[in-house]
């Protein structure tokens, strides 16, 4: 392993200088492939339950409906990239708030370091992708090879028909995963309907396609191929997280004060007093997916999937020696039990500052947004002053001004808007679409639903009008009533009510 | 060679060093990981062959796929060319008055009248179309030859006393001083006649009558000029050249006969459909039907047009 930290579990300490070597013979290592053997216990069913949901969830999202009425589309979660718009069920985000998305990865930052502070590395050993992938690939192994060993002699047996067939159906079972996950992602960016069949047809975008064709190869390639190496190679979150590991974490330790000196049970039948409960059955070495020996201790690794517990758990059960010679526990538990003391409930191990001050900042940033979120308006005006002319003299005198308005309209339903000017005296405006005749303070606007409308309002002000500030107020007019206002500067040629009035 | 030793636990050896007790070990690297690094080599070779990549003395090699960014930006310009295919055609064989209901064709006609613009009109003008002295300013309601489509396509294409242009727009304002059509005093009184029309200074009888006598027939007996001979109106509040005693004097005395070219002889009739869109949208655009019969009438269409 790369990096190794110091643990209890090292009985002697290391020497500070130790014999001179020669370098190593090998700069580069082959990989030896890992064959998990099957296991069952609680984690494992615990396991069995978040992959399952965890994939239900990534296949499934997108085939719920929502219904927006007949302006939106309804599906539930939709990215529209064409159109710049989010849709997560209720909640519609707009390209201008994604603020929203920023705050939520920020909460998904502090969730992980949360989750990292309670119960160490629970992230990497059940709900990451690539863990979740990697179990589902190693049970295609296990239904078409068999088990572990049947593994093993198959990987080191010549190329022969049967192991050609086996291989092919096992790539084929491979490609069919690695397919389908490329082919679920896109659904959450289209009507998940109609790409399903565009897509079979032949019709959808090229993109559709080149997507689904770049992850059904990574999807094989890091799920049925490269595994644990992503883990141990790859992956920066085993760095951090060692950096956010303290002693109140919870690790899958082995309590080598227990277990060792290990003895196989025949030794330890001769010689009780001589042997720990570990017999060294390597049934926790074998059920590992990422191929570590727990028993050299915490490592980078180690995803803490806990499937060792469950394996020396039932060891233990068969030899009739106590449960939790490899359990989850904190470094302070293993020196509290070292010393004697009663293991701890997990609940208070879980329990300490950290975490509950993680958990607020988590909380409040949650709450924070869905504050945003409730309160947000669904009517907003932006204005922009021409600057090129900034104001235009006309033939009686009167001032005129160019703004450029943008009406935005949140809704799923056209809705017609009214824009006034607030301040300003005897100014009046026109917009392109309508005869300068009939200029007046405010018009009235039908704004297409969920859409901006840009409109040009040319504002009129009497002769002898001094530059001044005035304000654009844009009100829905439905039930809701819903107004936003901006402020704008009104220019007039220096000292040009002075002027006009000598 | 720093203190290199073989981790016991591990049995790996140590790259030798340690910081406050942290030692690295010098595990080797995964065989993948150098297979990786060897197709990155693989593909930079290839790279360098498909692809302009080496300087040589005068140019660089140029790569067997023949790609130059150069190509890259006409394959663009073409690809563009095509897309807007479709509006110059539309724009083409669309007559001016009905291009402002095709909403389509229209904001392709505000968008490539803007680049025109921008690329013709400005150096006079200004890239606001706010003009400058001597250069109407596009965005108001002034208009010396008319305001709506059709008029400012027809100075656009012919031009304002273009040399050379038999419909080019055209008059002559007589240079009453230099030419001693009228003595000094005379111009005197009608300067300030003239200012009195706008207010800017008191009435001046003598010079009403000057008025009336030299300069009615052009600009019309009430000042308020007359688009035939793109005669400014006299009483408003636009003066091309400024309203100051001292420009309106030298305006009468020598007089003042701007020139725009006749762009018809070098834009196609597209573009200068799409500048007559873009100039009319600037915001003191008339309506089209207000001058459909000019004829010789004296009064200036919308001569009243009031606003409060």
């Amino acid at each position: 392993m790369p990096q190794r930290t110091r643990t209890m579990n090292e009985h002697s300490p290391i020497e500070a200088a130790g014999p001179r070597v020669p370098p190593p013979e090998k700069l580069f290592e082959k990989r030896k492939f890992v064959h998990p053997k099957r296991i069952d216990g609680p984690f494992r069913r615990f396991k069995w339950l978040v992959m399952l949901v965890t994939l239900a969830i990534y296949y499934g999202t997108p085939w719920i409906r929502w219904d927006r009425g007949p302006y939106a589309p309804d599906q539930a979660v939709l990215v529209d990239l064409a159109n710049r718009r989010f849709y997560m069920f209720g909640i519609e985000i707009w390209p201008h708030e994604f603020y929203f998305v920023a705050g939520l990865l920020i909460m998904a930052g502090i969730g992980l370091f949360l989750v990292t502070s309670a119960v160490g590395r629970a992230w990497c050993g059940y709900t990451c992708p690539q863990t979740v992938w990697t179990d589902l690939f190693q049970h295609v192994d296990r239904f078409v090879d068999g088990d572990r060993n049947a593994r093993i002699r198959l990987d080191a047996a010549p190329w022969g028909p049967k192991k050609i067939a086996k291989r092919a159906f096992k790539w084929t079972i491979y490609l069919i995963i690695g397919f389908w996950t490329g082919g679920a992602w896109i659904m959450y960016f289209a009507d998940a309907p109609t790409l399903t069949h565009d897509f079979w047809t032949g019709q959808a975008a090229p993109v559709a396609y080149g997507t689904v064709a770049v992850l059904t190869f990574t999807t094989v390639l890091l799920g049925g191929f490269a595994r644990e190496q992503v883990c141990i190679y790859m992956c920066p979150w085993p760095r951090i997280q060692a950096a956010m590991m303290d002693e109140k974490t919870l690790t899958v330790t082995y309590k080598d004060w227990r277990g060792e000196p290990r003895g196989s049970l025949k030794k330890a039948q001769k010689k009780p007093e001589a042997f720990g409960d570990c017999i060294d059955c390597n049934q926790c070495v074998s059920v590992c997916p990422t191929g570590i020996d727990i028993r050299e201790g915490p490592q980078i690794g180690c995803i803490t999937c806990a499937l060792c517990i469950d394996a020396c758990d039932k060891v233990m059960a068969e030899v009739g020696r106590p449960r939790g010679l490899i359990d989850y526990a904190t470094l302070e538990d293993c020196e509290h039990e070292m010393a004697g003391g009663e293991p701890r409930p997990v609940w208070k191990t879980i329990l300490h500052p950290r975490t509950v001050i993680y958990f607020l900042v988590w909380g409040g940033i949650g709450l924070g947004l869905l504050f945003a979120l409730g309160t947000r308006n669904h009517t907003d005006l932006t204005i922009a002053q021409d600057r090129n002319p900034p104001f235009m003299l006309m033939r009686d005198g009167s001032v005129r001004n160019s703004y450029t308005l943008k009406l935005r309209n949140m809704e799923s339903r056209p809705r017609e808007m009214d824009i006034s000017i607030e301040g300003l005296p005897g100014a009046v405006m026109w917009s392109e679409e309508m005869s300068h005749n009939s200029a007046a303070r405010s018009i009235t606007r039908e704004v297409p639903a969920d859409a901006i409308e840009t409109m040009r309002a040319y504002v009129v002000a009497p002769r002898h009008t001094e530059g001044q500030d005035f304000t654009f107020v844009l009100r829905s007019l439905d039930e809701q009533g819903e107004t936003d206002s901006g402020e704008a500067r009104f220019d007039a040629p220096e000292g040009h009510g002075r002027h006009e009035a000598r | 060679m720093a203190n290199k030793r073989v981790d016991e636990p591990t049995g790996t050896e140590t790259v030798g060093h340690e910081w406050d007790g942290i030692e690295e070990l010098d595990t080797p690297m995964p065989r993948w990981w150098v297979w990786t690094f060897y197709a990155t080599i693989v593909f930079s070779i290839g790279y360098c062959i498909a692809y302009p990549a080496w300087p040589m003395i005068s140019k660089g090699t140029e790569g067997v796929l023949g790609w130059t960014s150069r190509g890259a930006l006409a394959d663009e310009l073409e690809a563009q060319e095509a897309r807007r295919a479709e509006a110059v055609s539309g724009l083409a064989d669309m007559p001016l008055e009905q291009v402002q209901g095709n909403e389509q064709l229209m904001s392709a006609a505000l968008a490539g009248g803007r680049a025109a613009f921008k690329v013709n009109c400005v150096q006079c003008h200004g890239s606001g179309a706010a003009g400058s002295k001597g250069y109407p300013n596009l965005n108001d309601d002034e208009w010396l030859w008319g305001g709506d489509l059709s008029a400012i396509q027809t100075t656009l294409i012919d031009g304002i006393r273009q040399p050379g242009n038999d419909d080019t727009r055209f008059s002559i304002m007589p240079s009453f001083g230099r030419d001693g059509i009228l003595t000094g005093e005379q111009v005197s009184q009608v300067v300030d006649h003239v200012m009195s029309l706008s207010g800017l200074g008191p009435a001046n009888p003598a010079g009403a009558q000057v008025f009336e006598n030299n300069c009615a027939i052009c600009h019309g007996p009430d000042g308020k000029g007359m688009r035939e001979f793109g005669a400014p109106d006299l009483t408003d509040a636009i003066w091309l050249y400024g309203s100051s005693r001292d420009e309106i004097t030298y305006t009468v005395h020598n007089a003042r006969n701007g020139v725009m070219p006749a762009w018809g002889e070098r834009l196609d009739p597209v573009t200068i459909k799409m500048l007559a869109i873009y100039v009319h949208s600037l915001g003191g655009g008339e309506d089209f039907t207000q001058e459909v019969a000019p004829e010789a009438d004296n009064a200036p269409a919308n001569e009243d047009d009031e606003r409060t």
